[in-house]
């Protein structure tokens, strides 16, 4: 009788600890994506420091050699989009590799080339902003309201 | 030091955007994520939050989203300076210029030329 209630205490622990696990299990999903978005962000950054350097050792400005630097990432970005590679990268970093520039290009190259059999106008054109024009549209709306306020407030 | 520094807070920006994707509701997609990081860096960038960072960071700041929204709010503010209410409207697309032309050109390239793999 006792060995019984023994037994069932043990199987009331199996389970509280079943519990535990499935509450913690979430949690180690967030910790692992964030990792991993704080590697492969961190590494896309630091290829594009290494690119600023080299054209500001070329003697670029600053303002030029950032701009020239964005430029490369977004070639680079969306070639690795184009030969398969950038998605494999994304399934591993997340939004490391949404938010760097890179993924910006991506967001572009990628629903564009699945849209090429749509034609060349409505297919590749369009699809092309499914994500980029809705970024363009709110930052260009945000400069405009911003360089009013500087213009109200000057 | 500044390739250290490129790093981390490079990855710390985009760890921001993986905490408010996972923790949010499913319809935040990467492309709410991107339409907030511009904004959100705009809106940084005019407050005079966000050159501080490029200046520790460089490629770290730079890089993110946000430093398109930088570019853009920085944009607008100096031609405002010197061109009024007509630099409020040209001046943030024509600091960004070079990044949204290069993605369109290579974004249709790489459209175009390569084929979509599964």
């Amino acid at each position: 009788m006792n060995e019984n209630a023994g037994f069932n205490k043990q199987q009331q622990d199996v389970a509280e600890f079943q519990g535990l696990i499935d509450q913690v299990r979430p949690k180690h999903a967030y910790l692992k994506n964030a990792i991993m978005a704080f590697l492969v962000g961190g590494t896309i950054c630091l290829i594009g420091q290494c690119i600023l350097q080299i054209y500001t050792g070329q003697g670029l400005e600053q303002q030029q050699a950032q701009a020239a630097t964005a430029a490369t990432m977004v070639f680079l970005g969306a070639f690795l989009t184009g030969i398969g590679v950038y998605d494999q990268i994304g399934k591993y970093g997340g939004a490391g590799s949404i938010v760097p520039i890179t993924g910006f290009a991506n967001s572009i190259v990628a629903p564009a080339m699945e849209a090429r059999r749509e034609g060349y106008v409505f297919g590749v054109g369009a699809k092309m902003f499914t994500i980029a024009g809705p970024v363009l549209v709110y930052g260009f709306l945000i400069s405009v309201l911003i360089g009013i306020s500087f213009f109200l407030l000057r | 030091m500044k390739f250290l520094l490129a790093f981390v807070i490079g990855g710390l920006i985009c760890l921001i955007g993986q905490l408010v994707m996972d923790m949010t509701r499913a319809s935040v997609t990467p492309a709410h994520v991107l339409v907030g990081y511009v904004t959100g860096g705009a809106i940084l960038s005019a407050l005079g939050l966000y050159q501080p960072l490029v200046n520790l960071a460089g490629a770290g700041a730079t890089i993110p989203l946000s430093g398109f929204g930088h570019s853009l709010a920085q944009g607008a503010i100096k031609a405002v300076q010197t061109r009024g209410l007509l630099g409020a409207f040209a001046g943030g697309i024509e600091a960004a210029a070079v990044g949204v032309v290069a993605a369109v050109v290579f974004g249709y390239a790489a459209a175009v030329l390569f084929n979509p793999k599964d």
